[in-house]
């Protein structure tokens, strides 16, 4: 019927070398969400201030992260930034586009986190001698961390799914770039990516139910 | 004291407070009762400085809130006020509610604050719930709450805004027992209220507001028994 004979022993032993792979997919991750977190608050910062300029630059920002493909996203910081001068390593390149695309989500995240929150709160705080600070601070932050939590655990997901497009930039350390190099050398093509997805779901599947764990710990209310 | 001078509050182009004078003393418990819309909620946000005035002034112990130099954190912390809703702080236990101000504005200790809370809750009836969260509690429970936190600031003064308003009606009367209670211990307080068997059992005085203006204010004896203004005269007829 097919003209293919499955051989699964040599991508067993290509194991180790994709779990390398694994991690540094993780670690692009775990950073370009670090990253994209600070980056949408501060965009949502900007947002709130009423100064136009600021205001504005955070919407391109968003609208582009998230009205554009992930894939150009990062093409733009690798190559789009070389031709600027700007010459970002593939590593690099795909952590800044996976956290140019996390930011833009998140700053949508945190803005309906933030609304979801009625303003008499504020105001309660407000009336009992807190200044307006406080009142963000032990008030609304609590409350829109848990609106914002699985939301955000989402993106985490998302960004490590992402991770696989740094092939296009020439990353080959991470768990799709290993794949494509071991492929690459053996052309048992079906048998690595098999593995590599079964891989990448088991992660995915790991960041998602530890998130439920967590958030049924912080948030008890 | 609150000396409330010739105050005058508008919303864009709708005036909703027409020079308003009133003067409550230590102890005195003043009810506010009145049409929907005739600026009463107006008046408590603007007495503790949550909404500016466009004339005339507010001296709380002397202190003017609206000039430029007051601190209103300072002078909040020493005027309580409680909403319709109640607003309890969703992701905090009652007990942290209650904590929370007296923490962070006051400065207390971790223990002092505790203390004082547990006190408090136990004085509105709520000893038993420290370790709740509020979405547990019935809407008289966090209504009760909201006035132990209140509370828990030792302030002089208290504005209570139609507390019981958003109640269930057998939920009512553990909330006004609790207004009672305070009365009685000699707080100062300026109720707005619905409840007028309330008003006339705790005030020391009533004032009756109508479209902006304090359209009459005394005693309950004589606002019930004899009232003069004739949008008085209809509004009572209407509420009984
Ligand atoms: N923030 C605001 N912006 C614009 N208009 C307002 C605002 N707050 C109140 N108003 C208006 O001012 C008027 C007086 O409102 P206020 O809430 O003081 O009345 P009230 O006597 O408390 O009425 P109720 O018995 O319904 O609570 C109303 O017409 C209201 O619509
Ligand atoms: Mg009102």
């Amino acid at each position: 019927m097919f003209n293919y004979t499955f051989h699964w022993n040599q991508a067993l032993k290509a194991l180790p070398q994709m779990l390398d792979g694994a991690l540094i997919t993780l670690q692009i991750a775990l950073l370009s969400m670090l990253i994209g977190v600070v980056c949408a608050l501060a965009l949502t910062g900007f947002r709130l201030s009423g100064n136009r300029a600021l205001s504005g630059f955070a919407t391109a920002w968003i609208e582009i992260a998230r009205n554009t493909p992930a894939l150009f996203q990062i093409y733009m910081a690798h190559f789009g930034l070389g031709n600027f001068g700007i010459h970002l390593s593939p590593y690099t390149a795909l952590l800044v586009g996976i956290a140019f695309n996390n930011a833009g989500y998140l700053a949508e995240n945190f803005r309906g986190a933030l609304k979801a929150i009625p303003d008499t709160q504020a105001r309660a705080g407000r009336s009992l001698g807190m200044t307006a600070l406080q009142a963000f601070r032990y008030i609304i932050l609590p409350q829109m961390m848990r609106v914002a939590f699985l939301p955000t655990t989402n993106q985490m997901v998302w960004a490590i799914l992402m991770t696989s497009l740094g092939v296009t930039v020439g990353m080959n350390t991470d768990l799709a770039g290993v794949t494509q190099e071991l492929n690459a050398r053996s052309f048992r093509t079906f048998e690595f990516f098999a593995l590599a997805a079964v891989i990448y779901y088991v992660i995915a599947k790991a960041v998602t139910l530890a998130a439920r764990a967590i958030a049924s710990r912080m948030f008890r209310y | 004291m609150i000396e409330i001078e010739n105050v005058r509050k508008s919303f864009g182009t709708l005036e909703v407070l027409k020079g308003i004078d009133l003067t409550v003393k230590k102890g005195e418990v003043v009810t506010v009762i009145g049409g929907s819309g005739s600026g009463k909620s107006t008046l408590l946000t603007c007495i503790n400085g949550l909404e500016p005035i466009d004339a005339g002034r507010i001296k709380v112990d002397g202190t003017e809130v609206h000039a430029k130099s007051t601190d209103l954190n300072k002078l909040r912390s020493k005027i309580g006020i409680v909403f319709q809703q109640w607003n309890a702080f969703p992701h905090l236990t009652v007990l942290e509610n209650v904590m929370l101000a007296p923490r962070k504005v006051l400065g207390q200790s971790k223990q002092a604050a505790e203390e004082m809370a547990v006190k408090q809750l136990t004085h509105v009836g709520l000893g038993e719930k420290l370790s709740v969260y509020p979405n547990r509690m019935s809407g008289g429970q966090q209504q009760r709450m909201a006035i132990a936190r209140a509370l828990a600031m030792s302030p002089e003064y208290m504005l209570f805004d139609e507390v019981t308003s958003a109640l269930d009606p057998q939920l009512v009367g553990e909330v006004l027992d609790t207004l009672r209670m305070l009365a009685s211990e000699g707080m100062t307080m300026i109720c707005v209220t619905h409840e007028m068997k309330f008003a006339r059992e705790v005030s020391d005085r009533v004032a009756f507001f109508h479209k902006g203006v304090m359209a009459e204010i005394a005693p309950p004896e004589a606002l019930f028994g004899a009232p003069k203004d004739p949008e008085l005269q209809k509004f009572l007829a209407a509420t009984h």
